[in-house]
């Protein structure tokens, strides 16, 4: 029986350590998962609400969440593939120009 | 009553370190490896709050697709650690001031709007049940079917976008 608040200020906390990862970091792929740990903060918040007004819509919002979030992924890596073969390095602070 | 608190206490510990260790860790090999074990802290989260299919979806989807995805990435490019760049230095010291005030900012809103009715509400695991599952189909499958439909020509889109994106270009100037 733990109350829902605690679950709520816990995704809060993950979601802000998500934005601390895009903020600080210079790795596009610790970027990814940091974009990949708020989405995770943002599904809990929504589950702990659905299991609160007793009702599926929430949990079946995390699913496309996560359909979602395993588009992006698969979408975003290949980038990330395609531009380290063209510069050799995936340092964000170069990534400046949309033209390869 | 208490030892759901202290299950809680501990796996929110173990998701805040190990988010704390995928931030901090200057391996991007180590990173992928602290985030998995944070995505099934959250899966046991779901379990505890009743949803035993997201739970699972979590796990298989999360933890099994998407970060052997990364890992392959990872291994791929042979870039585990970037050598640092000082391109701005105040930039660290102000992230973090900004993501500080991001969460407190996030709780302390959402402590008061919350009504205090539903504050103690209990998200208990008589939900993990086949009865419960089936009714989610149910929703699933009636409610949100359109989304549903309109998911599965999401993942086609992505894919085809991954393959044009991976193939090698024949330069034909």
């Amino acid at each position: 029986m733990v109350p829902v608040d605690y679950y709520i200020v816990l995704s809060a906390i993950l979601f802000s350590i998500g934005a601390l990862g895009v903020l600080s970091r210079r790795n596009p792929l610790i970027i990814f998962m940091s974009i990949e740990l708020m989405l995770n903060a943002a599904n809990l918040a929504f589950v702990a609400f659905a299991s609160v007004y007793k009702t599926f819509s929430g949990q079946i919002f995390v699913f496309f969440v996560i359909a979602v979030a395993a588009a992006e992924v698969a979408v975003g890596l290949a980038l990330i593939v395609e531009i380290f073969k063209a510069k050799k390095n995936i340092n964000i602070d170069e990534m400046n120009s949309l033209k390869g | 009553m208490t030892s759901d608190l202290i299950v809680f206490l501990v796996l929110s510990l173990v998701a805040i370190a190990t988010a704390l260790g995928m931030l901090f860790s200057q391996t991007a090999v180590y990173s992928a490896l602290f985030l998995v074990l944070n995505f099934v802290t959250v899966a046991i989260f779901y379990l505890l709050l009743g949803a035993p299919f997201i739970a699972m979806a979590q796990i298989t989807v999360y933890a099994g697709a998407i970060m052997v995805l990364f890992l392959f990435v990872i291994m791929l490019l042979g870039a585990e650690s970037l050598a640092p760049a000082n391109t701005l230095p105040w930039q660290k010291p102000l992230a973090r001031l900004l993501s500080v005030i991001l969460a407190v900012e996030a709780i302390y809103l959402l402590f008061n709007r919350a009504s205090s009715s539903m504050a103690v509400t209990t998200p208990d695991a008589s939900l993990n049940t086949m009865e419960s599952l089936r009714e989610m189909a149910m929703t699933l499958f009636n409610q949100f079917l359109l989304p549903f439909e309109v998911t599965s020509i999401l993942l086609l889109v992505a894919m085809m976008g991954a393959i044009v994106l991976s193939r090698q270009e024949k330069r034909s100037s």
